[in-house]
């Protein structure tokens, strides 16, 4: 570990690519954790099916390729899609679970997610996939420093939805609607909102955002239908970091999130980084609750 | 043509209307049927190459079938396989054992896929005396604690990627440059196979006084190699090596041309499992990948030919060509089939001192059981990635091509 400390502090460049690295793809972890901080914002659900949905994203992203068509078409494909699998998703399972306790729709979630893993494996394939894109890199500082392309548009992407989204929720009156339920339910339906219609917008939207970050993932790395876990625990991660209903904060926290990653799989070895996500997200929990503390102590 | 597909459609009817009207769960179905039971990830992080196993398993049940069946005691038996999904989880993996052998009644095993699930099995066949043939458990560790009933197809696993390291020395001298010389980068994923290959690796490059400059570890739920190829580039080896199953395979490819690392050599397992040359086309060239066999290879036997002819028959039954997982399994039914004919009873303590005495030849390469039962006959060959096709480059016994050596940089590629 101390070895590897030392040799970034040799190689400076190489702490500036592990970072600039981490950075360029956070953004696609942000898109992933604001749909699921949507979903528990406003339906009191944590989504944990999050993984599969980025997955199946993947996989369109995939076929596309394999058709000949650029995967980048696909990002919007892929959110279309999704959309309507989310949709019919919240139909058939997730509006029995909406109001009920949070264990139950944890359940409901959970199980969703092992039957599409199980579908995607039968269905259509059991193999590791990407998605070429066809985009090359650019080379700094005689190769030390490499930016591949597909990561830029990844951000510039998921920069661009978050941009849309934010200007949905604040402007559009489906966007107010949903800002509505969240806040109070009852009182959304009292005003006439129809909360159920609102419910399923919402899914759907975390499934279409699901889905868009999966077809980046399949052009950056890899995907497999069992493969969607490390998507879910990040995003619950820089929720937790982040808090609800805060989306400039989950895209600073997806950031930086994903260079923190970087770092930590360089200096305590690749099999820790997601162990490190783990663990921080233990560290903030505990943190969070002494500031807690603090505060009730205030209060009295 | 048409007779004979005719013959074998109604053998296979045959087959399956006398398997729907026996009773469920009993293995020895009839007088006609020699049945196996085997647990194959269908689901599951190794369901890529379950799928590889079962179809080389039922490809040669198929061909096996199809030529008359087995002979035992002067009448012809036809073989047929019991499946259960292990889920790719070691627990699971053992309580279907024990249900193929307690409820199913089977009386002979076939190996599950992988060496982590294979080393869940092996303690409830031994504890019932059922003898298990397997294709695809390479860890050494399978083979020390003195096993009666294991017998393993196929090399072990610490022979993997040796012959790399090898070639390694062999090219730096070839260089100039004194072998020791060599700088090594290891990417390992934390499983009982992997870490077998890193210790035939380490063995190998001890022997040589090379220098290890990278040791990692990758996680089972490997999703990004940035991390530890940037490492890599900072401490430029000569060599890096990579065995993470299909998805380190696939990871370290694409990510090596996207950060543009430069090595000059680069040793992996399971590139032909993960496809590499239809999904890379070009960035996989000068990749050196361990293999169990190849279709090149100049072994043959009465069931499939030559070692090219299963390449062509798996590809036309299956729609992809078979990589060594298909063949090793393949290997073990006829290995199967090769005791039951010499034993000449389907009494288990006969048919596992048949198995014990295999020596024989098949399409996969020779087959012969030491004490541990595993097969000392086969050695494992190295193809390198050239032209958008796997070539064996070593040993130099079974090379079909000169390797090409250094890797040159990415500018120049």
């Amino acid at each position: 570990m101390i070895e590897n400390i030392l040799l970034l502090l040799q190689n400076p460049v190489a702490l500036l690519d592990l970072v600039l690295q981490g950075l360029l793809v956070g953004a696609v972890f942000a898109l992933i954790a604001y749909g699921m901080a949507l979903v528990w914002g406003v339906m009191n659900i944590i989504n944990i099916s999050q993984g599969e949905f980025v997955i199946l994203g993947g996989f369109i992203a995939f076929y596309f390729s394999q058709w000949g068509i650029s995967p980048l078409f696909a990002v919007p494909a892929a959110a279309g899609a999704l959309y309507a699998i989310g949709w019919v998703l919240y139909r058939i399972v997730i509006y029995r679970v909406v109001d009920k306790d949070l264990f139950i729709s944890i359940l409901a979630t959970f199980g969703i997610s092992i039957s599409f893993q199980q579908i995607m494996n039968e269905a259509l394939t059991a193999d590791v996939e990407v998605a070429n894109h066809g985009l090359g890199t650019w080379s700094f500082v005689g190769g030390d420093i490499t930016v591949e392309q597909i990561r830029l548009v990844a951000l510039v992407f998921a920069l661009l939805i978050g941009v849309l989204l934010a200007i949905y929720m604040r402007r559009s009156r489906a966007g107010q609607a949903i800002r509505a339920t969240a806040q109070n339910p009852r009182a959304a339906r009292i005003m006439g909102i129809n909360t159920d219609q609102v419910y399923a917008r919402t899914y759907a939207l975390n499934a279409a955002l699901c889905g868009a970050a999966g077809a980046l993932v399949a052009m950056i790395w890899a995907v497999q239908a069992y493969g969607g876990l490390v998507y879910t625990v990040r995003a619950f991660m820089i929720v937790i970091l982040a808090g609800l209903g805060n989306l400039v904060g989950v895209i600073v926290a997806g950031i930086g999130l994903g260079a923190a990653e970087n770092l930590a799989g360089f200096i305590l070895g690749l099999e820790f980084q997601i162990a490190f996500v783990f663990g921080l997200l233990v560290v903030v929990l505990i943190y969070r609750r002494i500031r807690l503390g603090f505060a009730r102590r205030v209060l009295s | 043509m048409m007779t004979k597909f005719g013959l074998i459609n109604a053998a296979v009817l045959g087959t399956a209307i006398f398997t729907a009207s026996s009773a469920p769960g009993v293995a020895v179905a009839g007088s006609d049927e020699i049945v196996l039971g085997a647990a194959v990830s269908k689901t599951g992080k190794y369901a890529t190459n379950g799928k590889h196993t079962i179809n080389g398993y039922n490809l040669a049940v198929k061909h096996i079938n199809a030529m008359g069946g087995v002979k035992v005691g002067g009448k012809s038996y036809k073989l047929k396989i019991i499946y259960y999904d292990d889920e790719s989880r070691g627990a699971r993996g053992a309580q279907l054992a024990e249900r193929l052998i307690n409820q199913d009644h089977v009386k002979y095993m076939l190996g599950p896929y992988s060496s982590g699930l294979t080393k869940a099995i092996a303690p409830i066949t031994e504890k019932y005396k059922i003898p298990m043939v397997e294709a695809n458990g390479a860890s050494r560790s399978l083979f020390t604690k003195g096993y009666k009933y294991l017998f393993a197809v196929l090399s072990t696993s610490e022979q993997y990627l040796a012959s790399a390291i090898a070639l390694a020395a062999e090219q730096a001298k070839k260089a100039g440059r004194k072998p020791s010389s060599v700088k090594v980068a290891l990417a390992f994923e934390n499983d009982a196979f992997s870490q077998d290959v890193r210790a035939g690796v380490i063995e190998d490059v001890k022997k040589h006084g090379m220098r290890i400059v990278v040791d990692g570890k990758l996680p089972p739920e490997l999703n990004d190699m940035t991390a530890i190829l940037r490492k890599v580039k900072v401490v430029k080896p000569d060599l890096l090596v990579v065995s993470g199953h299909s998805k380190g395979a696939a990871l370290a490819i694409r990510q090596l041309a996207a950060m543009k690392v430069n090595v000059p050599m680069l040793a992996m397992t399971h590139c032909d499992s993960a496809r590499v040359i239809k999904k890379y086309g070009k960035k996989a060239e000068y990749t050196l990948c361990a293999s169990q066999w190849a279709p090149t290879l100049s072994y043959k036997d009465k069931i499939f030919g030559s070692a090219g002819d299963f390449s062509v028959t798996f590809k036309k039954a299956y729609g992809y060509a078979p990589p060594y997982q298909a063949a090793e399994s393949a290997a073990a039914v006829m290995v199967y089939a090769d005791a039951f004919a010499r034993a000449n009873s389907l009494n288990t303590g006969k048919v596992r001192a048949a198995l014990a005495a295999t020596n024989m030849q098949t399409f996969y390469g020779n087959v012969k059981f030491d004490g541990s039962g595993k097969n000392i006959a086969k050695p494992m060959v190295l193809y390198q990635i050239q032209d958008g096709k796997y070539n064996v480059v070593a040993p130099t016994k079974w090379a079909s091509s000169a390797i090409r050596h250094p890797t040159p940089v990415w500018s120049k590629r």
